[in-house]
Order: structure tokens, then sequence, then C-alpha cells
């Protein structure tokens, strides 16, 4: 029982019982809440795995963007401030039991590869992870295209959420 | 570092299974959203593992996740600005509720 | 290692020989040492936090013309404990209806975001908590975590200005992180690192805010939007919204805002200095000279490094106390109309510049890197003088004349 044994099982505690909470509460605004506190423990999964760029990534991205997204979208679309219904359609024991059967298959295949288990080398002392992930992505022999092809998504999707979610003045 | 990869890799199955439990189960448009990127995060876990324990050299893995990234904040800027749009309209974020199109 | 030169590693060693002389394993041992410096770093920081509400009423009082506290103690030196024993002795009042643990953690996310930027803040070039190399982001990151307690705070009062309060603030602090993030990247391209030790390393020999004033310029702007101080404190703007998010904290919860709001200011400063101003090492290049070597020692570096943290917090306190408020939609026009393409022009012209001049440090670089940022602020200097002339003409044209009979 190491530390980093002992620090990812705390971490897969807070992302599991995070998620839970996430697709159980009743209170949206909590459910967001709780999101945050999954990506949180994304995090710490991203540090230990050391992969730093994505570990912050996540918090500026996920938690400081989405997140905060996620909050105004459930602000701007009640029609009071409390929640007094539920929220779970009436077939959630199907969608549960689907998810389980799925789980108990995952995990059965995971366990039975043994290519599996193993543990990780240690990162030679060298390797600069950062440069090398930067220089992956805008190298032509590398990634470039996709990387170039991601901002073209996100300046469609940014015109097309403002175009979207804009007023128009016909409909006042 | 004497974690296996199993490990990362039934975390991320359950958080995906969470997930998934929540998109098929929720009333609320944005909860069917907060389902969605408990989905991707697990793949961005899943992705991530792999890069460091197979070959942390290629970073072939984490550019990966970074595209997964971009696509999740895209998709969840989109998604929202249209929930929102049809908040106007229809007044309601049930899911149940949006069904002109159905015959 | 002497004590001297090596403080922080000195003491981590004989405490670590003490505990393993108690009989506790190594990794425990390692675990304790771990939590007592993260605990001291916090109460450095945290006492540092008490002696900048000191300094900022002294320093407002003079920018005002009068004297400030001197009654408690000597020049008032106490006044600060009076303070927070006010706040302290004061009724916690949560208002009904209100989400009990969102209300409650507020306050704490907030205090937080700005402590945990202390880790990676070096104080001297062997006293910081951790290297990082991506220690530039991890600055953006922890604003992040800032935006999400003034949501949480602003959300949880269950009152309608202070969800406006906080609306308006967040749309602020999200959209200056834009040029925020954009400037950042020019001190990585002038030290090819992001950590920031390297970033202090790689301006020994010319400061970066004589490399790229502009850039100095537009962080410094971002930063203060960042804060939430005036001129872009919309959100407790006591005039005019009611103090905005924080209306309904009363007491210590409203302390922790307050001391957490003047702790970020000062540690912006440092950041300022780190990036900007050559951090602990530099002072003008006197400690190149043999006689000065004692400025190499840690505990000078330290000094230094305290002493250019408090100049950037002097310069974010005078553009507070001097200048009026900015509208809301003139604060989000300023920023996508004029800062981000002006922090996309001088990203570019740094990238551009840092491949094809001789390379650093010579004279060529500094001069060429110099004048670029000049040329680039005298051009819109000129676009901006032509737009408002514009506008002055517009407006001119229709005024009435007086018709003479």
């Amino acid at each position: 029982m190491t530390v980093e044994r002992i620090i990812f099982i705390a971490a897969g505690v807070l992302i599991l019982g995070s998620a839970l909470m996430v697709v159980t509460t009743r209170k949206l605004i909590q459910a967001a809440l709780w999101l945050v506190s999954a990506l949180f423990g994304v995090t710490i999964l991203y540090a230990m795995l050391q992969a730093n760029f994505l570990a912050v990534v996540q918090v500026v991205v996920y938690i400081g963007a989405i997140a905060v997204l996620f909050i105004f979208a459930v602000m701007l679309t009640r029609k009071e401030m409390r929640d007094n219904s539920t929220q779970t359609r009436s077939n959630w024991w199907f969608s549960a039991l689907l998810g389980g059967l799925i789980l108990s298959g995952l995990v059965f295949m995971i366990l039975g590869e043994p290519q599996f288990s193993r543990l990780a080398e240690s990162i030679p002392p060298g390797l600069d992870t950062l440069r090398n992930l930067g220089t992956a992505l805008v190298s032509p022999g590398a990634y470039v295209l996709p990387f170039e092809v991601s901002s073209i998504l996100l300046l469609g999707a940014l015109i097309g959420a403002v175009y979207i979610a804009s007023r128009k003045e016909e409909d006042k | 570092m004497n974690i296996p990869l199993s490990w990362y890799l039934i975390l991320a199955a359950s958080l995906f299974c969470v997930g998934l439990f929540g998109v098929l189960s929720r009333k609320n448009a944005i909860a069917i959203l907060l389902g969605i990127e408990l989905m991707l995060n697990a793949v961005n876990i899943n992705l991530v593992a792999f890069w460091r324990y197979l070959d942390p050299i290629q970073m072939a893995g984490q550019v990966f996740a970074v595209i997964v990234f971009a696509v999740a904040a895209a998709e969840v800027a989109v998604g929202l600005a249209l929930i929102i749009s049809v908040y106007r309209r229809r007044n309601t974020v049930v899911a149940d509720d949006i069904d002109l199109m159905k015959w | 290692m002497v004590f001297l030169n090596d403080p922080v590693h000195f003491v981590a060693g004989w405490a670590n020989g003490l505990l393993n002389g108690w009989g506790l394993t190594a990794n425990l041992a390692t675990i304790i040492i771990y939590l007592v410096g993260i605990t001291l770093l916090i109460v450095f920081a945290m006492v540092l936090d008490i002696m900048l509400v000191w300094v900022e009423r002294k320093v407002v009082a003079r920018f005002q013309d009068r004297l400030g506290p001197n009654r408690v103690g000597p020049f008032g030196l106490i006044q600060p404990f009076a303070d927070i024993i006010k706040m302290v002795i004061k009724e916690d009042i949560t208002p009904a209806g209100a989400d009990r643990i969102v209300y409650n953690i507020a306050p704490v996310l907030a205090a937080t975001s700005v402590i945990i930027l202390w880790a990676i803040l070096p104080l001297a070039s062997t006293i910081y908590g951790v290297d990082l190399n991506v220690g530039l982001l991890y600055i953006v990151a922890a604003g992040s975590l800032g935006t999400l307690s003034i949501i949480m705070a602003g959300w949880s009062s269950n009152n309608k200005y202070a969800l406006l309060g906080a609306f308006r603030m967040v749309a602020n602090m999200i959209s200056y992180e834009i040029p925020m993030v954009i400037i950042l990247l020019v001190p990585t391209i002038l030290a090819d690192t992001m950590s920031i030790k390297g970033i202090t390393q790689a301006q020994s020999g010319m400061w970066f805010a004589i490399l790229s004033p502009l850039a100095f310029i537009i962080f410094l702007i971002s930063a203060i939007a960042e804060l939430g101080r005036s001129p872009f404190d919309l959100n407790e703007a006591e005039s005019e919204i009611v103090s905005g998010f924080n209306v309904e904290y009363s007491g210590m919860k409203f302390g922790w805002f307050y001391a957490g709001e003047l702790l970020h200011a000062f540690t912006f400063g440092g950041f300022m200095a780190v990036l900007f101003f050559g951090g602990y090492g530099g002072f003008f290049g006197l400690e190149k000279i043999a006689f000065f070597s004692w400025l190499n020692n840690p505990f000078a570096q330290a000094v230094v490094f305290i002493a250019k943290a408090m100049f950037g917090y002097w310069v974010i306190m005078w553009i507070k106390y001097s200048m009026p408020r900015i509208r809301i939609d003139h604060m989000l026009a300023f920023n996508w109309k004029f800062m981000t393409p002006l922090a996309l022009v001088v990203l570019v012209n740094t990238a551009i510049l840092s491949k094809i001049l001789p390379p650093p440090p010579s004279w060529g670089y500094t001069l060429g890197m110099l004048f670029s940022n000049i040329i680039i602020g005298f051009i819109t200097i000129e676009i901006l003088r032509a737009y408002g002339r514009r506008k002055r003409k517009d407006e001119t044209r229709f005024t009435p004349q007086v018709v003479q009979d």
C-alpha cells in the first residue's frame, strides 16, 4: 500500500462518487458542482500519469470554461429558483441494468488480458514531454492537420453558438 | 510507479458507465449533456493511461486527448446554445417535451 | 549544504534525520515534512496578507491626501489586527433559502485559489515550493478556480443583486483571461520554457520588461481585470450594485473574500516581478560585480523579490485609486476589440523576431525587440487617435446650429 496507490484510490473514490452524485441528484446546480469535483479528480489522475500539460489544461478548459457554461445554462433555463420534480425518467432501472452489463463486460475483458496488468516504466530522464507535445502538434510529419482542423471546428462552433443563442428581433 | 494499467482502465470504464446511465435516464436536456461530459472524460483517461504505459515517447496519446478537449468544448458550447434557444421558444428543457417532429 | 546557501533542503534534511531517529519510516517522515512545509508556506502567505491590509490603507490614504490609520499602535501597525478581530466577532449570518454547503464553500475556494499560487512562486533560487514545467498555465488555472468561487457565491446567496453582480464579474474575468493567456506566451517564447524558474534565469541577461514593454502593459491590464480591482470592479461597486456577489456575506466569510483579494493582488505583483522584472535575481545587474556577490545569497534574493513584488502591488494600487470605474459594456468592448487583437499582434511579432534577430544576449536582440514594440505602440495610438477623431466628427455633424434672424 504505497502512497501512490492511496492517492489513486482516493482520486478514484472522488471521481466515481462525484459522478454518481451528478447523475442522481435532484437539484441541477448541485449536479453541475459535483461535475466540477469529478473533473478535479480527473486532474489528479492526469498529474499522477505525469501528463502535466493535460492536467493544467483540464482545469482551465473543463472547470474554468465548460463547467461555468453549464452553471450559466442551468441558471438561464429555469422558471423558478428551486427544483421540485424528480429528474429521472420512469425507466431508469433499464439504463442502470444496461450500464451494469456494459461495465461487467468491460471489466471482464480488461482483467482477462495479461498485457494490461503491466506496470509503468519510468520515463527516460531527458525526455521533455511538453516540448515533444508542442512539436508533435505543429510539425508536418506529425499531427498538424488534426490540429488545424480542430481550430476550424472551434471557429465554426464559436460562430454557430453566438448565432443560435442571439435573440432575433422579430421574436420579441 | 506501481499501479497496474488495469486499474486506470477499470476506473475509466466505470466512469463511462456512470455517464451512460446519466444520459439514458435523465429528463433535463442539460443533465444529459452532463452525462456526455463524464463519458468524454472517461475516454480521455483511457487515452492518457495508454500513452503513459505503452509508449511515452510517441506523443500520439496526448495529442489525441488534446483534440478531444477541443471537440468537447465546441460540442458543449453549441449544445448549450441550442438548449437555451429551445427554452426561449418552447419554455421547457425536458427532453421528452421537445417532440414537434414525432409522428 | 550550508544553511545560508540552501535553507530549505538543509532544514528538510535535518528534520528527516530527526524523524528517522525517532523511529518513523522514510515514507512517513517525508510526508510529515511535506505537510509541515506546506503549512509554513501558507502561514507565511497569510501573515504577509495581514501586513498588506496595513499597506493598502496607508497607501490609499496618501493617494487621497490624508494620513490613514495612525492611532492603533505606532504608525497604525496594529490596525490590521483590530480589523480581523472585528470581523471575527461579527455575527455569522446565513440567509434563508441559501444553499448552505455551496454558500460556505465559496469563500474558502476563493482564498484557496490564491494560496495555491504560492506553491510555484520562487522567493529565491533555492526557496520555492515546486518547479512545475507548466508554471505559466498553472496561473491561469488558479484564476479559473477563482471564477468558479464567484459564481458559487452569487448563486447560493439567493439574492438577485448578488446573482447579477456575479454574472457581470464572471463575464469580465473570463473575457480578460484571453489576452492574459496570449500574452503569457510572450515570456515563454523569450525564455524558451514555461517554468517560472526557467523564465527567471533567462532574464539574467536582460529583463523582459525592456525586451517587450507592450507585453508588460497588456499583462498589467488583464491582471487588474482578473483581480476584479478598480477600474474593473463591477462586482464590488459599493455605490452601484450594493457590493455585488458578496452582499450576503458577513463576518469572517467576507473577511476571506477581502483578504483573498488583497493577497491575489500581491501575488500578481509577484508574478509581474518574476515574469517581466527579473524575479529574485537581478538588482539592476549589480550582483554580477564581485563586491556585491552577497546579493546571490538566497535571503538577499528573497528580499529583492519581495521588494519587486511590492512595487508591482503599488502600481496596481496606484491605478486603482486614480481611475474611475468603467461600465460593463465598455469593459467588454475594450477587451474584445482592442486588447485581444493587440495581444495577438504582439505575440506574432515576438515569435517572428525571435527567429530573425541574432540570439540573446546581444544588443541586436534587445534593440530589435524594443523598437518593434515601440513601433507597434505608436501605430496603435495613431489608429486610436484616428478612430476618436472620426467619432467626434460624427457627433458634431448633428449639433443644432443657431439661426440668426
